[in-house]
């Protein structure tokens, strides 16, 4: 029965060997930050040679997403190295990203008209050792299209970020994983007036080789905080007496 | 070095260039003329017209008296130019800097300082010169000296020698008339009317008697004869350092021909180039087809290199540019911008990730290779606290931020380029709205924060004051809103929401 148990565990990382994801010795598998949430990953690490997508809808949850992502980037760009940022109508405010723990100075900005020129672009930069992470805002991505930008992360090890505002053009693609950020409404400590840290329910759609699920998360002001659901939010009725700035 | 000059004077530039063009006009005396004043004026003369006695500056109608059988042709203006610049790019094969005669518009400068020696001396090189013009059909007159003013002096009036030994001009222009100084009319008959007709009367005055009778210009224009005043010269072709040259046996007409030759090219220049501590900064493919036209491509980086594969790789993004028709046979790269590069330490440095990385700039120099140089933007902080100015574009890949980013108040990951007015209902005088209705949505707000007053900078526009409100609805959505000046009043006032919070 051992044997056998351990004959399967071999083979189940033959496969994820075949399918690129490289089992990384025990000091290269830096966690992202994110917790408990890094287990569905196979492995248990966050894939960073890899493609995400992230589906926004709405411009909140395009907001949402772009926090998420200074999140991780606060982590990945920890050794110095600059991210691609491209897009065809940007609206990202580069100060925001300080929160993040990301220096808005090292995010170099591609703004062209053509979604035909974001893929280029992104494939080159996918391409570039240099880098720590490559951020897309993207519409339409063909499954060939993906398999070409993923073919250029494995060969660099840049992680690539698609934001996508259209879910119902959300083919099949290669990406690793499929990520959904929407704002949920924030808490204050000891239910303090005002508006707390940034809340979002992270639901992840599409993972490859592990497991879908949604968690509550926090940006704690400098790395994320897991937070446990159905907590009693305050309504703003309840406090007619609440001081103003 | 000594510096030597030669001075080509072309007797009858338009008429030997007519003559060339139709050599039947060789036992006609013809003129070019060009209307006047309502008149026709002769402005060039062939030598058989100049020897019945017509001269530049009469009138067509008078020469056709004198002469009854003249052949009167339309002069175009500015033709000379372009013929001695023709000329003048042909004699680069004499020496590298070639330079138009401004003052009178018919002959040419070289400087050719260290380039007689390449055939045999000076006498054989002045030789070449005038042989090779003159079977071309030109008939000119040469002189070499040790500066370009009596090179020029000696070509048009000297009667000795066209070669002027080195150190000797001043002697051999003693002789000449004042006209071999290339001065103005009014001072020629100032001088004329003075009794000065030969350079040697006058050449020893003192220069502060000469400089109140005949002016500043004229000590230059001796000065530049005698070698004390320098002459500005300004080459037809400016010569570029770093160039490489490809001819090829068969036309080329492929797309992996054109990379072949562009990675040939390269390499050599970049040999060069890093032998002399230099990295590229623009780089211009010439490519002259066999059908005598000539396609050009030019590739700029955002720092000096002199690595192959980058340079191609930038190369190979404009090879769809070249149209290569019926072939190409030559293909020139030049470098006109080169700078210093810091060599070696390269292997040191390559672990340290960051925006001068090597592989980051090369990535930036394709993407304006392909899509233009407007496309990057980096920010770097500005002192400043209105929203939408308070990042400014980076110039370059290397500036680093002199400010801070201003960290300690809410700002929106998503800015709104242009606020979007909304209708609001809210509690005066400085509460937040109770809810608002953006794009037909009404969103009840749960929790605000604020208001952060942001002064308009008046001294670059006019408007309200902002008060800003970070507030979040009953979903947990996240806005930035502003009510633009103070509630009542004469003043308007109005709700604008500006931002999304993470």
């Amino acid at each position: 029965m051992n044997a056998k148990q351990e004959l399967v565990s071999k083979l189940q990382q033959d496969i994820l060997l075949w399918q690129g994801f490289k089992l990384q010795g025990k000091e290269a598998a830096e966690a992202i930050g994110l917790g408990e949430l890094e287990n569905v990953f196979p492995n248990g690490v966050f894939p960073k040679k890899a493609i995400h997508e992230f589906i926004t809808v709405l411009p909140e949850h395009a907001a949402a997403s772009d926090g998420f992502i200074g999140g991780l980037l606060s982590v990945l760009m920890k050794d110095g190295a600059a991210c691609v940022w491209i897009s065809t109508a940007r609206k990202l405010f580069p100060v925001s990203l300080c929160l993040f723990n990301v220096e808005p100075e090292r995010i170099i900005f591609m703004d062209v008209t053509r979604e035909k020129d974001v893929l280029w672009i992104m494939e080159e930069a996918l391409k570039c050792e240099g880098l720590a992470a490559v951020v897309a805002e993207l519409n339409e991505l063909s499954l060939i299209e993906s398999r070409r930008l993923q073919l250029a992360v494995e060969g660099s090890g840049v992680t690539g970020f698609i934001l996508r505002k259209d879910a119902r053009k959300a083919v099949s693609t290669v990406a690793s994983a499929r990520w959904k950020i929407s704002p949920v409404p924030s808490v204050t400590e000891d239910e303090m007036p005002g508006v707390g840290f940034p809340r979002w329910k992270v639901e992840l759609t599409k993972v490859r080789n592990g497991n879908p699920g949604s968690w509550i998360m926090e940006w704690g002001g400098d790395r994320f905080v897991e937070v446990l659901p159905a907590l009693k939010t305050a309504a703003w009725y309840d406090q007619e007496e609440r001081q103003i700035g | 070095m000594q510096k030597r000059y030669v001075s080509i004077w072309f007797r009858h530039l338009l008429a030997d260039w007519q003559l060339i063009r139709r050599p039947e006009l060789c036992d006609i005396p013809f003129v070019f003329a060009a209307p006047d004043h309502g008149r026709n004026m002769i402005t060039a003369t062939s030598p058989l017209a100049a020897s019945q006695g017509i001269e530049i500056g009469m009138r067509a109608a008078d020469a056709k008296a004198l002469c009854p059988g003249l052949e009167v042709l339309d002069d175009k203006a500015g033709r000379t130019t372009i013929l001695l610049k023709g000329l003048g790019e042909w004699c680069v094969r004499y020496s590298p800097v070639v330079m138009a005669d401004d003052f009178s518009v018919d002959g040419l400068f070289l400087d050719v300082s260290g380039c007689t020696h390449l055939w045999g001396g000076e006498r054989e090189y002045l030789k070449e010169i005038v042989s090779r013009l003159k079977s071309k059909g030109y008939t000119v007159r040469v002189a070499m000296a040790d500066t370009a003013g009596a090179a020029w002096a000696i070509a048009r009036f000297g009667k000795v020698t066209p070669l002027i030994a080195p150190g000797t001009h001043t002697e051999a222009l003693l002789a000449l008339p004042p006209e071999a100084l290339r001065l103005p009319e009014n001072t020629l008959a100032k001088l004329s009317k003075l009794g000065f007709y030969r350079i040697r009367s006058f050449i020893g005055m003192p220069r502060s008697v000469l400089r109140r009778r005949f002016g500043e210009d004229f000590l230059a224009r001796l000065g530049q004869a005698l070698g004390t005043v320098d002459e500005l010269i300004t080459p037809l072709q400016v010569p570029v350092l770093f160039q490489e040259r490809l001819p090829c046996l068969e036309p080329i007409k492929t797309r992996i021909g054109i990379e072949v030759a562009i990675s040939r090219l390269l390499e050599h220049l970049c040999l060069r180039l890093q032998n002399e501590g230099k990295g590229l900064r623009t780089g211009v493919l010439t490519c002259y087809r066999i059908d005598g036209k000539v396609v050009q491509v030019s590739i700029g980086t955002s720092g000096a290199t002199c690595s192959v594969s980058h340079l191609f790789k930038l190369f190979e993004l404009k090879i769809d540019q070249i149209r290569p028709a019926l072939g190409i046979e030559l293909f020139v790269l030049e470098a006109p911008k080169v700078d210093d590069i810091l060599p070696g330490q390269e292997a040191l440095w390559a672990g340290k990730p960051g925006l001068d990385d090597q592989s980051v700039i090369q990535l930036l120099d394709r993407v304006t290779g392909k899509m233009g140089p407007d496309v990057i933007h980096r920010y770097v902080p500005a002192a400043r606290y209105w929203p939408e100015r308070s990042a400014n574009r980076a110039v370059s890949i290397t500036e680093k931020p002199i400010a801070q980013w201003h960290i300690d108040r809410p700002r929106p990951t998503e800015l709104l380029s242009k606020p979007v007015p909304i209708e609001v209902m809210a509690l005066i005088p400085d509460h937040p709205p109770k809810f608002f209705i953006y794009m037909g949505i009404r969103h009840v707000v749960v929790k605000a924060d604020g208001p952060e007053r942001i002064e308009r900078e008046w001294w670059l526009d006019v408007g309200e004051h902002r008060d800003y409100y970070q507030v979040e609805d009953e979903l947990g959505q996240r806005y930035w809103l502003f009510r633009s000046g103070h509630y009542g009043g004469e003043q308007r006032y109005q709700w604008f929401i500006h931002g999304f919070f993470a």
